[in-house]
């Protein structure tokens, strides 16, 4: 074990040298009571520590931190309500599979269950959504735990990992060790596939007239994507990214059929509603994806490769289950496939062509006299180019953004997929403009997300974080108000947030130290965001004063089959070709 | 539903019966029953639960699932006929002078023991299978059983491997840490 393990170190000394040692370069965090120890070493350490105003945008800094640079992120905060403030964001990442570490303050050993001041039970509370946690009661342990949680947190399939710490680990003192080796005899994930499986996926792939990649997060994750492109150039087979995977195939691509779903592109859809082979790699047949499940393609045999057993067969039932980081699953699969006998797909690909020739999304600049926000989006996209990382909240602009933003390259698109998180946006913006420095980050966020997290623009003004926030205000819960248009009668229950001019968004920017500027003409559109693109030292807050009635098409209604998408409402696609 | 029996090494830590209970609660699987308790290695507890599942997918989902956990090391499922499978039970059983004699010939028929008597009651202390007791119970009710306990089923694989055998224990060797 560590040689070098006789120097007596403070709790709170061993965590900031636990964290050095793990290679962490920046932390987002809110001290109090019980963490206060760690943030006296922390003031010495060479760790930035980015003081954000919510523990919530702690927790999405460091995911977008972790989404954009594939390291795990780091958050911390006090015990108690400084802990559960995290817990929102936490869930988020068990949800989308984001590597972060969340450390957190607790009282002192021999208060625990006495209810004491700022007690609460984080372990406990996060125990189903996290994908380990630990909770320290002796200075001792520390640096196991650190290092035990980067590994599991980045590890496997990535997730996030909770180390407590209770107030009198970080203040008593212990020598410290660095374990080289880490004590986790029930942690084996597994990387290398089964070469059976692989093998009998070639062949089904050499059997298939009407395959389809359908590609989701896991393959950002594994950071497969040339692998993946590789693998089209090799089999010529259509591809469906979901919400989580978009950019990790071009969409500029002929055979990107766009992003599957209750949201999604017809093409992609009937891709998988037609297909006769899903090669599924690191997605999830989540509900989102498939509609009701047992009208979800109907005819197709699945390939399902993930690195998590436990995904394989959990909603689709897998012809040939793949478990391995998709990395080694993808080039494996090359090499089988690379000049093997393929059928040639010519009339699937030009059918699915088809479909994505004719089901086009391209807004009209206005919708009556205000604003369209799809124009919007489209336009920020268009002059923001696929080299700038673009971040949504959640609701209908996710949507338009999901479909309208130049896609093409990865790890440039965040959201809150899994967990459908409002709010996310402005801090996972900061997080990802910290891991990106003097790159474009982009947020693209709504009236009603922004108003919940929009706090970290302060963060962002004080400590130089120049990111870009256009406010998609059409006044309303846009989303939930579109339900209300389509399922609820036109009855708009608590959907009409009235933010016209109230609250002022511009205004409110300037006031967090944000450039504020305001658009609500196609002229000032293109003006704004060329403006904005030219502010470098200082976060921008656009607002994009849009209509309140677009909604976002094509759409699965909840808990219906996929072959009943609309492209607007009351209307379905023509199926043409419908014999295949 | 049909019952199926797991055996399930964990390491002996706090909060380890917590994360797999929350699992069973939150993924809404049926926990017919659990033991828990110490191993031969004072490192590992052993959990035997008897879950009760619709199909083999649900099953294979339970195991894949308690499989993340990271401090779960190793789960068998065990068959009825590859185990050896047993239950305790304290039954308090009314009993008089007249009727005394009749329950103690019940008790030694499936051998079980007399652990306690009173001038109106006695309690039986008896192991055996699932079906054992039950049966043993069903013939003790007609003298009107007052108090019942029964703890979960523990089993053992038959043969001479172990759970820990099985489980693959060793320390993990970390990546290189980003610079």
């Amino acid at each position: 074990m560590a040689g070098e393990s006789t120097t007596i170190l403070t709790g709170a000394q061993a965590l900031v040298e636990s964290l050095e040692r793990v290679g962490v370069e920046v932390v987002f965090g809110i001290p109090g009571g019980a963490i206060l120890p760690a943030y006296d070493p922390l003031y010495d350490s060479k760790i930035r520590h980015i003081l954000v105003r919510h523990e919530q945008g702690a927790g999405h800094a460091a995911e977008g931190y972790a989404m954009v640079t594939g390291r795990v992120g780091v958050c911390i905060a006090t015990s108690g309500p400084g802990a559960t403030n995290l817990v929102t964001a936490i869930a988020d990442a068990y949800m989308d599979s984001v590597p972060i570490v969340a450390i957190t303050g607790q009282v002192a050993s021999k208060s625990i269950g006495t209810d004491a001041f700022q007690e609460a039970d984080i372990r406990g509370i996060t125990f189903p959504i996290t994908k380990h946690s630990f909770l320290v009661t002796d200075a001792a342990d520390i640096p196991h735990a650190i290092a035990a949680a980067f590994h599991i947190a980045g590890t496997g399939r990535p997730g996030p990992v909770l180390v407590d710490i209770a107030k009198d680990a970080l203040a008593s003192s212990a020598p410290f060790t660095w374990p080289e080796e880490l004590d986790l005899p029930g942690y084996h994930p597994v990387a290398k596939p089964h070469s059976k499986q692989l093998r009998e996926a070639a062949r089904l792939i050499g059997e298939a007239r009407r395959p389809v990649l359908y590609v989701g997060g896991g393959v950002v994750k594994a950071q497969a994507y040339e692998a993946l492109a590789e693998l089209v150039r090799i089999t010529n087979i259509p591809v469906v990214t979901t919400l989580m995977a978009r950019g990790a195939f071009p969409d500029s691509h002929a055979l990107n059929m766009g992003m599957p779903g209750m949201h999604g592109t017809v093409a992609a859809v009937g891709a998988l509603q037609r297909s006769d082979l899903l090669i599924t790699l690191g997605a999830r047949f989540d509900d989102r994806v498939t509609g009701k499940l047992d009208t979800f393609a109907p005819d197709a045999k699945v390939i399902h490769a993930d690195i998590d057993p436990a995904e394989i067969s959990k909603n689709r039932v897998a012809d040939v289950p793949i478990v391995g980081h998709l990395g080694e699953v993808i080039a494996e699969l090359n090499t089988l496939l690379r000049g093997a006998d393929l059928p040639d797909y010519g009339e699937w690909t030009r059918y699915l062509s088809s479909l994505r020739g004719k089901y086009v999304l391209d807004p009209e600049p206005m919708d009556g006299d205000l604003l369209s926000p799809e124009y919007v989006i489209k336009r920020i996209g268009e002059i923001a180019g696929p080299d700038a990382t673009f971040v949504t909240g959640v609701g209908q602009h996710q949507m338009w953004s999901a479909h309208l933003l130049p896609h093409e390259r990865p790890q440039r698109w965040l959201n809150s997929g899994g967990a459908g998180t409002m709010g996310y946006c402005v801090p996972a913006a900061m997080g990802a403009q910290v891991g990106r420095p003097g790159e474009v980050v982009w947020g693209i966020d709504g009236d009603g997300c922004f108003q919940m997290t929009n706090q970290e623009l302060v963060t962002c003004a004080l400590e130089g974080i120049p990111i870009k926030i256009a406010v998609i205000n059409n006044r309303s819960l846009g989303m939930v108000r579109q339900w209300q248009t389509l399922f609820y009668g036109e009855r708009y229950s608590n959907t009409n947030l009235q933010s016209h001019r109230v609250p002022d968004f511009p205004k409110l920017a300037e006031a967090m130290g944000a450039v504020g500027l305001r658009a609500e003409t196609p002229e000032e559109v293109d003006a704004v965001i060329a403006q904005a693109m030219e502010i470098n030292d200082r976060p921008v807050v656009v607002e994009f004063v849009v209509h309140k009635d677009a909604m976002v098409w094509p759409m699965v209604a909840a808990g219906t089959s996929n072959d009943d998408i609309k492209i607007a409402r009351d209307l379905a696609p023509d199926w043409e070709g419908e014999d295949l | 539903m049909n019952t199926h029996t797991l055996s399930v090494l964990v390491e002996n830590k706090p909060g380890v019966l917590a994360r797999i209970a929350g699992l069973f609660a939150r993924r809404g699987y049926n926990i017919e029953s659990l033991a828990v308790g110490p191993t031969e290695n004072e490192e590992f507890s052993r959990i035997t639960v008897q879950v009760a599942v619709d199909s083999q997918l649900v099953l294979e989902q339970i195991v894949k699932q308690l499989n993340k956990l990271v401090e779960v090391l190793k789960i068998v499922e065990l068959e009825d006929l590859a185990a050896v499978r047993r239950e305790l039970m304290l039954i308090k059983v009314k009993a008089d002078p007249a009727t005394r004699s009749q329950i103690i010939e019940i008790v030694q028929l499936f051998r079980g023991k007399t652990v306690d008597v009173h001038n109106d009651s006695m309690t039986i202390e008896a192991t055996g299978s699932p079906d054992k007791l039950e049966a043993l119970l069903e013939m003790l009710k007609p003298y009107g059983v007052r108090e019942l306990v029964q703890s979960g089923l523990v089993a053992l694989a038959r043969g001479g491997r172990s759970l820990s055998d099985r489980a693959k224990i060793e320390k993990t060797r970390p990546a290189a840490w980003p610079a």
